[in-house]
């Protein structure tokens, strides 16, 4: 949308151009979700390994603030996703919760690697098995670490779906909570995302 | 060939006699067993004695064994920073007894942390420990102690039982205002660093 040009008229007077450069028309959603995407304020939770890599993405060599996250906000109230990067143990189960509650609407989160998606290799007594049993997650990124072209692309894939996002839903932003400690999930569907797997499964769990 | 134990075990048993168990020499360090009863004497006479002088304090640990007639020790790792040599001091617990060790709180200031690790992880009580609390595990932990052979893996309830209790816990509860707070410590500072204090200057020595 460039200024538009001033032309010779048949008569040499200058005539304003069909384009006018003082008015566009679009719907609301594209343009709340065009901010809204343009400048994605990061909340770091950073807890292990992947932090690193995470701190490596947001230096010059790959530039997180190439997507609009200029500025790292380590307050979750102006925050607007929340980047869990690394392993959670139950002892921070409540911190990340709070912190989450704390986050203002319109939020989003990613879930770095594979320690926060699912527990990765610590299936024991202190870690909690995936975050998403703790809260709502909107974009998984695998790997151990992900490397930072891995954690960018997650951060597209988030754009492009806050892109498809609309004013008219109102479920988006929709949070039950059940009981009071801030448990979102019902036990049961915390019992299935927590099976293990993998090497894991042959290891004894007496209760 | 096994290199020969440090010349203290001679020294302990000369001083403390049947308090003093076996020694073994285990890759070249020395491990000393001591009576329950007897271990806060013998630590402190350590720690004390010239010519001895164990005064730094390592580390306190824990080891489960499962071993059906005497689960756990309970380790003390010395070391003594004049010469430099180290000394490796074990009780046994047997079974059927209750997990009881005397705290070394008084010796070294630094057990505090160390013995509440122990007690957290192991379940070791330690008389006389000013503040005997978990420390690495959240305060309502109700699933034991993690490091015990017994501890099934994946803890004791189920991971949704889990996680409700973990989200029950409140972070703000684990540390006291007191704890995290150096005021009170004000007055144990050298005298030059209280003055820069008082005088605002900070984060740099003149
Ligand atoms: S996924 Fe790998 S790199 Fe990331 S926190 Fe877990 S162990 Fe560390």
């Amino acid at each position: 949308m460039g200024l538009s040009e001033l032309e010779p008229g048949a008569a040499g007077s200058p005539v304003v151009s069909a384009v006018s450069p003082n008015f566009m028309t679009t719907s609301l959603d594209f343009l709340a979700n065009w901010a809204r995407t343009g400048s994605l304020w990061p909340m770091p939770f950073g807890t292990a390994c992947c932090a690193i890599e995470f701190m490596a993405t947001a230096a010059s060599r790959y530039d997180i603030s190439r997507f609009g996250m200029e500025r790292m906000s380590f307050s979750p109230r102006q925050a607007d996703v929340l980047i869990c990067a690394g392993r959670l143990p139950f002892k921070l189960a409540p911190v990340i919760r709070r912190v989450w509650d704390q986050m203002p609407q319109p939020k989003w989160s990613i879930s770095m690697g594979a320690c926060a998606s699912s527990g990765g290799i610590f299936d024991n007594y202190a870690m909690v098995q995936g975050i998403d049993t703790i809260i709502p997650v909107d974009v998984y990124v695998p790997g151990c670490p992900p490397r930072p072209e891995g954690l960018l692309y997650g951060v597209m894939l988030l754009m492009k779906k806050i892109r498809g996002e609309s004013f008219t839903d109102d479920l988006l932003r929709q949070e039950q909570t059940i009981g009071a400690n801030g448990l979102y999930l019902p036990p049961d569907r915390i019992d299935e995302l927590s099976e293990p797997f993998g090497n894991s499964v042959s290891q004894t769990r007496s209760t | 060939m096994t290199a020969p134990p440090s010349p203290s075990v001679a020294a302990l048993r000369k001083e403390f006699g049947d308090a003093i168990g076996r020694h073994v020499v285990s890759c070249g360090d020395t491990v000393v067993y001591v009576s329950r009863e007897r271990v806060h004497d013998v630590l402190r006479w350590l720690k004390e004695t010239p010519g001895q002088g164990y005064t730094y304090l390592t580390d306190i640990t824990a080891v489960d064994y499962r071993d059906p007639e005497c689960p756990l020790e309970v380790v003390w790792q010395l070391r003594a920073l004049d010469r430099p040599a180290d000394l490796r001091v074990k009780v046994a617990l047997p079974a059927g007894q209750p997990l009881e060790v005397p705290t070394v709180w008084d010796l070294w200031r630094g057990a505090n942390w160390l013995e509440r690790e122990v007690f957290d992880m192991f379940g070791v009580l330690f008389i006389g420990h000013p503040d005997l609390r978990r420390i690495l595990m959240w305060e309502t932990y109700a699933e034991g102690h993690p490091l015990r052979k017994s501890f099934p893996l994946r803890g004791h309830f189920s991971r949704s039982e889990q996680t409700r209790q973990a989200l029950a816990g409140n972070p703000e509860a684990h540390y006291s205002l007191e704890e995290l707070s150096i005021a009170e410590e004000y007055k144990n500072l050298p005298p030059d660093v209280r003055e820069r204090l008082k005088q605002g200057k900070r984060g740099f020595v003149e």
